[in-house]
């Protein structure tokens, strides 16, 4: 058993992916693996695919062709009940948030449980009050709708919503996105906090230079439908891809990088 | 002239994509409405409840104005036509059967095709835009389930309703103004009424409800669902959805007309 520990099999396994929209190739025959407890990191220009490999991750979309593995579950045919099962296994924060408008943020919170769980009222009341204070935001912001919270706490919110049950894969589409410096920096701690107690895997889209300096472990280039480069930021810097050096050359790349040898 | 040609078969082909879509939609609905009804302690009864609420009781005061109004509109077109030939009673056979069998149905539903479609279709389209439909078949709330199937049984039952108010509004307006223009009493109204409209007159009309409440929901969310991109879309979506709604409508009471007139009812 503690072999097999050591060779943990891979949460998610994306063998030989096509994606096709009409005469445009998205994926080309695209092979990605991603390790237990690992923060990783899909980057690429707009129109990499990368957006689209995700919610083919997620179950969001179907791809043309290839398999995909998810805590070692073929998603090619699966059957309704086992993709809820699975979908109670992992936690996805979209990067608009996606709570719903028209219920609370502690309820938002709640949902996931009230739906999947026959817990008490008071019960999910209490664990959804514990998930809000472990993405660092207020009591008081339970009772409030997520229209009346900024762009900051509502990415927690949805944080914590896709904290609910639990999950063991988290996905985080352009976390700190539309933040500023102060929240982006938290945002970025609270990751790597999740990951360092609860043991998490955290597949995230990001722009973001210092949170892939930062807080990352692996990082996949999303270029021509095909993953360009693979490893750390600090193993991608020797890559000579063209879509590779975007994330070094020119003056936000060459901070960044400079500010993550100073910390 | 090739670029008119083209241009003429993309139109067409975007038509036959969106039926196909369309079709494919109904299928999910009735799909998932049979899986509701084959584990009933699945249904959502808070959502249905809210929907009745908003789409039926909210709606009287604008049905019943509009079914009044038209009710005089038809008494005072008639009296006219009636007055020549001396044959004021008939302005009740005239009021009441037109406003059961076809307006007071009609009107209603092109009523709430415009308060309640196009609110589906921005409700669903908004949701579309802020990644609330995704971030629901991610958390395993299936969307039809929460956000179409109570909206089509709320309408179901909803809409009857309405019909029946506005028949009721409608035959009032025509009451009023058949005594003001014709001289005919409200005794003598309601007992030609009862004499001439037969329960099947009234029955053909409320049959008619059903059908337009599943046409406009459908056409609603289907609407609301083909949103993609932003903000802008949810504002073309919910035009196309009352547009169509309606039409579609009016086209389902043509095609009752023919049937009921191959039917002699």
């Amino acid at each position: 058993m503690n072999e097999q520990a050591a060779t943990d099999p891979p949460v998610i396994e994306i063998s030989q992916l096509s994606t096709r929209f009409g005469e445009h190739v998205v994926h080309a025959r695209l092979d990605l693996v991603v390790h237990r407890a690992e923060i990783f990191a899909l980057v690429g220009g707009s129109g990499s695919g990368k957006s689209t490999l995700l919610r083919e991750i997620i179950l969001l979309q179907q791809p043309e062709s290839g398999s995909i593995k998810v805590l070692g579950v073929d998603l090619e045919n699966i059957s309704d009940t086992a993709a809820l099962a699975l979908r109670q296994r992992w936690g996805v924060m979209f990067q608009s948030g996606g709570l719903f408008g028209s219920l609370t943020i502690k309820e938002n919170v709640g949902l996931p449980l009230r739906e999947h769980t026959g817990l008490s009222d008071k019960l999910i009341d209490e664990i959804a009050s514990w998930k809000l204070a472990m993405t660092g935001l207020e009591p008081a912001v339970g009772a409030q709708y997520p229209a009346e919270l900024s762009g900051g706490m509502m990415k927690r919110a949805s944080l914590a919503r896709a904290l609910a049950l639990d999950p063991e894969l988290l996905f985080l589409d352009e976390p700190t996105a539309g933040l500023d410096p102060e929240s982006a920096d938290e945002i970025d701690q609270l990751i790597r906090k999740l990951r360092d107690l609860f043991g998490l895997s955290i597949v995230l889209i990001t722009h973001d230079l210092d949170l892939l300096w930062q807080v990352t472990d692996r990082i996949a280039v999303l270029a021509d439908g095909k993953v360009q480069g693979l490893g750390s930021m600090a193993e991608l810097a020797g890559n000579d891809h063209p879509a590779i050096r975007k994330y070094f050359d020119g003056p936000r790349g060459r901070a960044a990088q400079a500010q993550s040898r100073m910390t | 002239m090739p670029p008119r040609l083209a241009s003429l078969g993309h139109a067409t082909a975007t038509a036959f994509e969106q039926g196909v879509a369309l079709l494919a939609f109904i299928g999910e609905c009735s799909f998932a409405l049979a899986g509701w009804f084959a584990h009933p302690a699945s249904i959502r009864g808070r959502p249905i409840l809210y929907n009745i609420r908003r789409a039926g009781f909210d709606a009287l005061p604008i049905v019943g104005l509009l079914a009044f109004l038209l009710g005089i509109v038809v008494a005072y077109q008639g009296a006219d036509q009636l007055r020549q030939y001396g044959a004021n009673i008939f302005v009740a056979d005239l009021v009441g059967l037109s406003m059961l069998r076809e307006f007071a149905p009609l009107i209603t539903a092109i009523i709430v095709a415009g308060r309640s479609g196009s609110a589906y279709a921005a409700q669903i389209g908004t949701m579309a835009v802020t990644e609330e439909i995704d971030a629901m078949r991610t958390i395993g709330i299936p969307p039809l389930d929460l956000l179409v199937l109570p909206k089509i049984i709320a309408l179901l039952i909803a809409l009857p309703l309405l019909t029946v108010f506005a028949d009721l509004l409608g035959v009032l307006g025509g009451m009023l103004m058949a005594r003001a223009q014709l001289a005919v009493s409200y005794v003598e109204f309601l007992d030609r009424f009862v004499k001439t409209v037969s329960v099947t007159a009234f029955l053909i009309g409320i049959g008619k409800a059903p059908v337009f409440a599943a046409i406009i929901v459908t056409v609603g969310c289907f609407e609301g669902f083909r949103t993609h991109g932003g903000a802008d879309s949810v504002g073309r979506q919910t035009t196309r959805s009352v547009v169509q709604a309606i039409f579609l409508v009016i086209v389902a009471d043509a095609l009752f007309s023919v049937a009921f007139s191959a039917l002699d009812l």
